[in-house]
């Protein structure tokens, strides 16, 4: 579903750390977030998943303004991934997996055959299934990590956002991540965003890519027009070079 | 969740044992057999046979039952909102008597008591809620005083619940002492013995407990989210002041009522929930149950040590469980030292 995203200022208190954040994100693509340390990526995730007392704007979810609808219907059209990949120990992993299903869910909790069978496909998916009856405290923080993408996807919402989900996996899992990411936007239509460090990783899979730079976007396209040297001087203050693959999966960034 | 049937088979079995031996053990002993005809009789409506089994019947009707009853009730609500606190404060030291709710209670069943005592039927509605009021001022304190920003820092949040505590055992003696008279009475059931004897506590505490402990059971699930963090909770759909609220009152109930009908009896809410997590994990959909039976069943057990260790006299039954309680608490922070639960 399409995603309109208009913030005037957003913050913990009243000074806001975003300003003017505008963007439309059609379903079935990535918008990767960049920006240095400090920019306001995960603000801007949080702004939009309802967690910051101070927002002013609106984003649109097919017609529904997510700042102004109740913590379950959002629930059921966003799904966030957090940097943080703390899970309360003793659970197991198809508990904390479960718990995606929340907002779908009658008072009591009560789960379904379904809800069951939409939990074991997102493990599945995520290469979880594996390690479902284990104790989380027990995993590593890149196993941890994908539980949670599980329980992300397990929460079946249009709309995904992912806070560098990516910082705890090693080569091989950042790309099958990325890549599990990249199919769900081609064949499932969902509209994800996704702030990254690396920027590598956001012109290999950002359809769009999005440089934030003290709580504004600085420069927002294709990876091509947004990283470029100049740009990337501007935005980390960081001389590079950028070449072009000899390989198929385009752009390298090298730091100088 | 992973299968519950077996568990709550083995503590219901816990439970079974424990008040059949706190039905029989004591100046007159009374073995399963002689319990389940009598019960059987008395439910029938029928008296008993011969004079030995008469006294027998009496003894178990009017004295052992009730008190058995009322001991599983105490350590059902204990546990239970001490489970419910660990998870709601993410704090594996968090129990009713460290939060302050325990001796909160205490204080508001004082000031009642202190009105209305000896208690009439009017005393016996006004204890539970003063109780219940005191207990919920203390939590509300203990809570706001720990909190920095959005956190809550362990450190802080014993130190306040040991600030406010203490404060409020202070007060209740205070008030004891001004009280005069009824002094050793109040002193003992501020230990947890159980001074007031028969049925009259048991269904005095019956209907808070089953509310409080049964809006923690219907609860059991949103608390779950709970453990991973507001941001998250919230992220996940869930109302986290709504939930957290309607958490603290269900404990908070389910404390005072237990403190209200006998007394401050700390520890019980500490241990038990430990042991249901290592045993069963942490899903609040299983430890709240079990945690429910299993501490009843101590607490009827520890009773019945209270009973029995310097017979014919009887211990307050809190002291019992501080002296196996203590011991394990500083086990428990020797434990957790490498790991978080």
């Amino acid at each position: 579903m399409l995603m309109r995203t208009a913030i005037e200022s957003a913050g913990y208190t009243r000074e806001p750390i975003l300003r003017d954040i505008h963007f439309e994100l059609p379903p079935g693509r990535v918008l990767a977030v960049i920006g240095p340390n400090g920019c306001g990526k995960t603000t801007l995730i949080r702004a939009i998943s309802g967690v910051l007392p101070n927002v002013q704007g609106e984003c649109h979810i097919n017609g529904t303004d997510l700042l102004q609808s109740d913590e379950t219907s959002r629930a059921r059209l966003l799904a966030v991934v957090p940097q943080s990949t703390y899970i309360p120990p003793a659970f197991s992993v198809e508990e904390v997996v479960l718990m995606g299903r929340t907002p779908h869910l009658n008072w009591l909790g009560t789960l379904s055959a379904r809800d069951t069978e939409i939990a074991h496909e997102a493990m599945r998916l995520t290469d979880v299934e594996g390690f479902a009856g284990r104790w989380c405290s027990d995993l590593s923080s890149g196993e941890r990590q994908r539980v949670i993408l599980a329980r992300a996807l397990a929460q079946d919402t249009p709309v995904l956002m992912m806070d560098e989900p990516t910082s705890h996996l090693d080569l091989r899992y950042q790309i099958e991540f990325l890549e599990i990411t990249k199919n769900l936007a081609s064949q499932q239509g969902k509209t994800i965003l996704i702030a990254l460090h690396d920027l590598n990783l956001a012109a290999r899979f950002g359809d769009t890519v999005m440089a934030m730079k003290d709580g504004k976007v600085a420069a927002s396209g294709s990876a091509a027009d947004v990283l470029v040297p100049e740009r990337i001087q501007e935005i980390y203050g960081l001389s590079v070079e950028v070449f072009q693959s000899p390989g198929k999966q385009g752009t390298i960034i090298l730091p100088l | 969740m992973k299968n519950l049937t077996r568990p709550i088979l083995i503590c219901t079995a816990v439970v079974i044992a424990a008040v059949l031996l706190g039905i029989g053990v004591g100046s007159v002993s009374i073995s399963p057999r002689e319990t389940f005809t009598i019960l059987w009789q008395a439910l029938r409506g029928l008296p008993l046979e011969g004079e030995s089994e008469n006294i027998q019947s009496i003894i178990l009707l009017t004295l052992r039952l009730p008190r058995t009853l009322l001991m599983l009730l105490a350590g059902a609500a204990l546990s239970g909102s001490g489970c419910a606190y660990q998870g709601l404060f993410r704090n594996p030291l968090a129990d009713p008597y460290l939060i302050g709710a325990a001796s909160g209670a205490g204080v508001g069943a004082v000031a009642a008591m202190s009105l209305q005592w000896p208690s009439t039927t009017l005393g016996y509605l006004a204890v539970p809620l003063a109780s219940f009021a005191g207990s919920l001022l203390a939590v509300f304190l203990v809570f706001r005083l720990a909190r920095v920003g959005r956190t809550l820092p362990v450190t802080n949040l014993i130190l306040a619940g040991v600030a406010v505590s203490s404060f409020a055992t202070a007060l209740s003696s205070f008030m004891m002492v001004n009280a005069g008279g009824e002094l050793r009475r109040a002193f003992v059931w501020m230990l947890g013995g159980s001074t007031m004897s028969g049925w009259k506590p048991v269904l005095g505490m019956l209907p808070y407990a089953l509310v409080g402990l049964g809006a923690l059971l219907a609860l059991s699930y949103k608390l779950n989210i709970l453990q991973l963090g507001d941001e998250q909770a919230q992220q996940l759909g869930i109302k986290v002041s709504h939930v957290r609220t309607q958490i603290i009152l269900a404990a908070t109930l389910a404390t005072a009522a237990a403190v209200a009908f006998s007394g401050i009896i700390g520890f019980v809410g500490l241990i038990i929930p430990h042991i249901t997590r290592r045993l069963w994990g942490g899903d609040m959909r299983r430890m709240l149950p079990l945690s429910m039976l299993c501490g009843g069943a101590f607490l009827v057990i520890a009773d019945v040590l209270a009973r029995v260790l310097m017979a014919p006299q009887e211990l307050p039954v809190g002291i019992i469980t501080a002296l196996c309680g203590a011991p394990f608490f500083l086990f428990i922070m020797r434990q957790s030292k490498g790991k978080s639960w």
